[in-house]
């Protein structure tokens, strides 16, 4: 059914959908309407959850490890210093091989306080072994809901939806919710193959000796390996179900592209306008979306960049001392290939500046029209 | 593509009127976007909403700098805040107020000006305290019949389906802001 929704509604909506059992969190700007809608969906019994709350982030994500590992479906949803607070636990649940689901709404770190979209929140927790999925429109942050579940119980790895804090959290789009038998086949109850059990005690994340400990890390890794052809499956069956999909690098009018924007998030969705705006004008230009930072498809990366000849990169996000983050990773996987294009690292938007097409073309009339070289960064509408 | 902007103080209920206008053009067929100001609001602060409507999906995520209408909630707004910064040309304006269009016209000229008295409507209708009457649904009856872009049964759809009290003295009185709107002459 189609309805005008908003991005974190959106959210509770796809955990309502995806039955799950425990819900813990505690509400943090922009995150707060996703907290709301679940707690009124539990009270008015449409889903048929464990409604707690709790003191802080840390005890929310703390609940909500403990549900997934009594046998439960659990979600938690947070953003900036509230996912910042979690972190200990952030380790855990990667390291635990807990299958949860996280939404994280975009907002950037303070001081200077800001309440406004930026990527740094979620990207600092990068190491720690979670899955991360980037959305561009709410129908995107409804549906990778519930494909964060297929994922996470396939691989055994917790996933962090994130979209942008009020370009998505709060504005509102025509969103077409899935019928809940649609999503029954899709999603077939939580199965828990390692949970605690009285008839069969066991006992989780204890002493782990030198002998033991290297081999798990080991096994991370390759569960995030798989988790690329995991991912393709689950985004296949979605698609046949629902008829949508959202590839791990998604082109956009790439065939005969010279060059190419590379973006994540919302942004995706204004530089899209700007691609036409450009390709009207004969430039032979496209754009490749990032939907998944961890895993990258690394293979299908190389192959999409191949032949090209510059690519900018959009981050909304800085790693002080190094620059923007997808750009640093990027670069990093492309390393000792040969026939890569010229990389322009653009820093845009932080801290929730607006992004209107004209600063996204501003990458565009640098690279091209100016024929400037590139840096290690380069800033966008940065105030002199 | 229509991008119109709604001018209000905080809680006056620009938001939900942002909102119920993107649902009275979705029940046409329309593809919309709506939002707050991205900002922190407060009671009584002036604050800004905004709704895209176009026929085709709407993909600009940013602010919108160049509208095509406003709508303004508050009529002491004209005094403090620049409620036609970046209008676009013969762009229309709509105010909640007891005075003609004309009072209007010489500080936005060029533009399509209507006035509504929609806070004697809401008391009509008792939406609100006598003192500070809700009006957020009734301006978007006034809207309907000064631009032509929505018709005035998609708008109370738009109530109905979000407004869960008083829905259909919201609906009543939106009607009555619809034919009693000035335009300017």
């Amino acid at each position: 059914m189609k309805s005008v929704l908003m991005g974190n509604h959106s959210v509770s909506y796809g955990v309502m959908l995806s039955r799950v059992k425990v819900i813990a969190a505690y509400p943090i700007t922009p995150q707060t309407q996703v907290v709301e809608e679940l707690s009124e969906l539990c009270a008015t019994k449409k889903l048929d959850a464990t409604f707690i709350k709790v003191e802080s982030e840390h005890s929310a994500l703390a609940c909500v490890l403990g549900a997934s590992l009594a046998g439960s479906r659990a979600f938690t949803a947070t953003s900036a210093q509230g996912l910042a607070l979690m972190h200990e636990l952030i380790h855990w649940a990667g390291l635990g091989r807990f299958p949860i689901v996280l939404a994280n709404v975009n907002r950037a770190m303070g001081p200077g306080w800001n309440i406004w979209s930026d990527q740094n929140d979620s990207l600092s927790q990068r190491d720690c072994g979670w899955i991360q999925l980037y959305c561009e429109n709410n129908q995107e942050v409804l549906d990778n809901v519930i494909i964060g579940y297929k994922i996470a119980e396939k691989v055994l790895l917790p996933v962090m939806l994130v979209y942008d804090a009020f370009i998505l959290s709060h504005t509102y789009e025509i969103v077409d919710i899935p019928e809940q038998s649609q999503v029954d086949q899709f999603l077939p109850p939580f199965k828990s193959e390692y949970k605690l059990d009285v008839e069969n005690p066991a006992c989780f994340g204890g002493l782990t000796s030198p002998e033991h400990y290297y081999e798990l890390r080991y096994n991370m890794q390759q569960a995030m390996e798989q988790a690329v052809e995991v991912y393709k499956d689950a985004q296949r069956e979605f698609k046949e179900i629902f008829g949508r999909d959202y590839p791990m690098i998604e082109e956009y009018r790439c065939d005969d592209a010279q060059y190419l924007y590379i973006t994540s998030g919302s942004i995706t969705s204004t530089a899209r306008i700007v691609v036409d705006e450009l390709r009207e004008k004969g430039y032979k230009i496209g754009l490749l979306k990032i939907k998944t930072f961890r895993p990258m498809d690394k293979a299908e990366l190389i192959r999409l960049l191949k032949g090209r000849e510059k690519v900018f990169i959009l981050d909304r996000n800085i790693s002080v001392g190094v620059g923007g983050i997808f750009a640093q990773e990027i670069k990093a996987y492309l390393y000792g290939q040969k026939y890569m294009p010229e990389i322009y690292p653009f820093i845009i938007g932080l801290g929730g500046r607006d992004i209107p097409p004209s600063s996204i073309m501003e990458a565009f009339n640098y690279a091209v029209i100016e024929n400037k070289k590139p840096e290690d960064i380069l800033y966008i509408g940065l105030k002199k | 593509m229509i991008e119109i902007r709604f001018h209000g103080r905080g809680g006056q209920g620009a938001v939900i009127a942002s909102k119920i206008l993107a649902m009275a053009f979705f029940a046409e067929g329309k593809y919309v976007q709506s939002f707050p100001l991205f900002g922190v609001e407060r009671r009584g602060a002036p604050v800004a909403a905004f709704t895209r409507v176009d026929d085709k999906p709407v993909r600009m995520k940013c602010n919108i700098y160049t509208p095509d209408c406003i709508i303004v909630l508050d009529p002491t707004l004209t005094r403090t805040v620049d409620i036609a910064a970046g209008l676009k040309k013969g762009g229309s304006i709509l105010i909640n107020s007891d005075l003609p269009p004309e009072e209007y016209k010489e500080k936005y000229s060029g533009f399509n000006i209507a006035t509504i008295d929609a806070d004697s409507i809401a008391r009509e209708f008792k939406l609100g305290s006598l003192t500070s009457p809700i009006i957020n649904t009734v301006i978007l009856g006034a809207f309907s019949a000064q631009t032509g872009l929505v018709k005035l049964e998609s708008i109370q759809e738009g109530i109905r389906k979000e407004i869960p009290i008083k829905t259909e003295a919201n609906c009543e009185a939106a009607k009555k802001a619809y034919e009693n709107v000035k335009l300017l002459n």
